[in-house]
């Protein structure tokens, strides 16, 4: 028995890896729920895909839960109302369409919902369109399409990604202490229904506390054939990279261009996992999400559960306010978060964190590249960005074909290294327009 | 909130290094050599210090001047270059060679291929490369520590010899003859310690370089602590090896890289009509560059060969 009590190391290293400050100031924080405010924009697309096609119109009553839009082609996801409440219009909101809803405050649940039957693969997988879940993690990817397993797919391995490699988030961190329950048994349907051999919980070391939950979870009486393993990963940015995570993991490499099911892995975010365990048990689907509320010029970061589509603007206002002098707001953490243009923007399904940056007193000045190689020994990848700027902005695309560009996942550690402060991560999404572009000529 | 959002691509955070605050490091690293060689060669030393430092500055804010540039003096980078340049040197040379060399190393090495992160040379190293061709006496006359007697000779003179060979004592901690810089290998290695600790240089370049030198000088049954610590080569392993726009990019080139320069070195001083090769090393590893960095490029993780377009032949 003593053996199997063990904590896991990883498997394989990341060549490159960058060094960040972790800024967790919001780990120990419990989660506070924000009540619904007046009016919340619900988008049509909040994952990767095709918009949701809306089944409501104005005037239409609705409840937590409730289906407001279908999905809209295989690889989109349904939405759901967030509040109780009606259905003023369908406007857009920053270029994407969004039904607003009225909130009636009383926050009232779909009488409808009821528990979602699994029994077989295809169940989970249509428990995660049931849902409207997508991955959590920050990429929005409809979890259907991961969870349908192709015929003849040999699937041995699941991967519960609690790594958390973001500064300042510590939402699925908070989703492991304080939603335990739906965490475990979420992991135990999948291992049971999925007849997965492997599951390997990956968290990186910074997280004690939830290392302890995590372990009791591998360690359940329930697991008598020892299928559930803890793997406790090293602190380091991007660890929580999808594929960077396998390669810890399994040692496996998955070739460009393929998924992780064609090296027999699926991997799901911890937090994906309880949302998907929670519209089983219950029927509620993905209406209220936890995120961080962090950033220098939060005065008082907190971590919530706000109903999708409100607005950031009431979120910041709940959490007491930001500095005067913020003039940066971040949907997601700071390396692979999104600038939002103004405060209208809402809260989406995707997002985990609300990031809020004072300008800084001292704006990092662009000087010449030293070559130092910092960019090239940090990416995890194994690229080159300071050639491919230096190529982008030689004006020549045909070069660009040679450098492995489509391999960059945009994490951005080459920009944060970079002592000259180019814009190398931008750099990366320009070529790959660029070279998108020329194929399309 | 500001009236106007901050939006950028991401990351929003960055690092604090910038490139002036990693040429300081390099130049606090180098204190204590250069206070040494103060200390060891006289105020004549600190003299030719300087002579390099202020001439490559000089040249640097005169070359954006003339040429309506942005000033490059605040990164620090000339400052470095006129400190090493410096420390290469023996006290005794003539400042207005000294101020030449600065000047040549500024403007002809660095600035006329695009300044710095252009110049596939080291400075330093060229512009010492050039006093010693054009200066050859001047250059290889040293004195002796502490003392105004004057001496061709460094420590080098005895890597064969069986007597009046200089104790390891004297030779780690300095107390020799040479250029101002290089005699104390211990303070060096101070120095190379806090670069790396501060992780400004990988410790691959200086480790495969002296390990180079010290293997080949014991197979050939040479003095192998007076081939390591009587000369340039710490000074040369440490600081000039490890210029990062001058040496390779990955680990494997950097190994290669190191290598290369001990091996050259030892071939050098044993076979070639000098006594001295740590300089040429360097510069002829300085050309190999571009091909060590192509030789060792990495394949992207999970690389899959590229489909050859239609009719590639």
């Amino acid at each position: 028995m003593g053996s199997r009590e063990r904590i896991l190391k990883p498997v394989k290293r990341l060549s490159g890896a960058a060094a960040l400050p972790h800024l967790k100031a919001t780990a120990e924080l419990e989660t506070v729920v924000m009540p619904p405010v007046a009016e919340v924009k619900i988008p049509l697309q909040q994952h990767i895909g095709a918009p949701a096609v809306p089944i409501v119109k104005k005037g239409d009553k609705v409840f937590v839960g409730t289906l407001i839009a279908n999905s809209g082609g295989f690889v989109s996801a349904p939405v759901h109302s967030s509040v109780s409440g009606t259905v003023k219009e369908i406007s857009p909101l920053n270029g994407v369409d969004c039904i607003v809803i009225e909130s009636d405050g009383l926050m009232e649940k779909d009488p409808d919902l009821k528990p979602f039957a699994v029994k077989n693969p295809a169940d989970i997988a249509a428990a995660a369109e049931g849902c409207g879940l997508v991955g959590l993690g920050g990429a929005g990817f409809p979890a259907k399409v991961k969870l349908s397993i192709k015929e003849g797919a040999v699937i041995d391995t699941l991967i519960i990604n609690a790594a958390e490699c973001e500064p300042y988030i510590t939402s699925d961190y908070r989703e492991c202490l304080e939603g335990y329950d739906d965490v475990i048994e979420g992991i135990y349907l999948l291992k049971d229904i999925l007849k997965i051999e492997n599951v390997i919980i990956c968290v990186e070391s910074n997280k004690k506390k939830a290392i302890k939950k995590l372990y009791e979870i591998a360690t359940d009486k329930r697991d008598a054939e020892d299928k559930i393993k803890l793997m406790q990963l090293p602190t380091q940015y991007p660890q929580g990279a999808e594929k960077v995570i396998i390669y810890s993991a399994t040692g496996r490499r998955v070739p460009s261009g393929k998924l992780p099911s064609d090296v027999g892995c699926i991997v799901m975010n911890v937090t994906s996992v309880a949302t998907l365990y929670r519209f089983i048990s219950t029927g509620m689907p993905l209406v209220a999400k936890r995120i961080t509320v962090d950033g220098n010029a939060v005065a008082e970061p907190k971590n919530l559960i706000v109903p999708i589509g409100t607005p950031i603007k009431s979120v910041l206002e709940f959490v007491g306010g930001i500095a005067d002098d913020a003039d940066e707001i971040i949907m997601g953490g700071p390396m692979m978060g999104v600038d939002v243009c103004n405060a209208d923007a809402v809260v989406e399904k995707r997002n985990n964190a609300i990031t809020v940056m004072k300008s800084p007193a001292k704006p990092a000045r662009q000087t010449a590249c030293i070559r130092c190689g910092r960019c090239a020994n940090t990416c995890p990848m194994n690229l080159y960005p300071a050639t491919v700027e230096a190529t982008l902005n030689s004006g020549s695309s045909e070069n660009l074909k040679n450098l492995n560009i489509n391999y960059c996942m945009e994490c951005g550690s080459c920009s944060f290294v970079c002592p000259a402060s180019r814009p190398l991560t931008q750099s990366m999404r320009l070529a790959k327009a660029v070279l998108r572009r020329e194929s399309n000529k | 909130m500001k009236e106007i959002l901050n939006v950028t691509s991401s990351p929003h955070i960055k690092h604090t290094d910038t490139t002036s605050g990693i040429m300081l490091d390099v130049i606090i690293a180098l204190l204590p050599a250069a206070a040494f060689g103060c200390i060891l060669f006289g105020s004549r030393a600190l003299a030719v210090l300087a002579v390099t430092v202020t001439v490559s500055v000089l040249s640097e804010f005169l070359w954006n001047k003339i040429l309506k540039k942005p000033s490059t003096v605040g990164d620090l980078s000339a400052v470095v270059t006129g400190l090493l340049l410096g420390l290469n040197l023996p006290a005794t040379v003539p400042l207005w060679m000294v101020a030449i060399g600065a000047a040549v190393a500024i403007i002809v090495v660095k600035q006329m291929f695009g300044g710095i992160g252009c110049n596939f040379a080291n400075p330093a190293i060229t512009a010492r490369i050039v006093l010693l061709v054009s200066f050859p006496a001047a250059m290889t006359v040293y004195t002796e520590p502490v003392s105004d007697t004057v001496t061709s000779a460094t420590p080098l003179t005895y890597i064969s010899a069986t007597e009046g060979v200089p104790t390891v004592k004297n030779l780690f901690f300095g107390m020799h003859s040479g250029c101002i810089g290089e005699t104390s290998a211990f303070l060096l290695l101070v120095g190379g310690a806090y670069l790396v600790i501060r992780k400004v240089i990988s410790p691959i370049i200086p480790a495969c370089f002296v390990g180079t030198v010290a293997l080949l000088n014991l197979v050939s049954g040479d003095n192998v602590s007076v081939a390591v610590l009587g000369g340039g080569i710490m000074l040369g392993a440490i600081f000039m090896a490890t210029d990062y726009t001058t040496s390779p990019t990955n680990p494997l080139g950097k190994l290669i890289f190191g290598i290369g320069c001990g091996l050259i070195t030892f071939v050098i001083r044993k076979f070639a009509a000098l006594p001295e090769g740590v300089s040429y090393a360097i510069l002829i590893m300085n050309i190999l560059v571009p091909y060590i960095n192509r030789l060792t490029r990495r394949k992207p993780f999970g690389f899959v060969k590229p489909q050859k377009e239609g009719n590639n032949g």
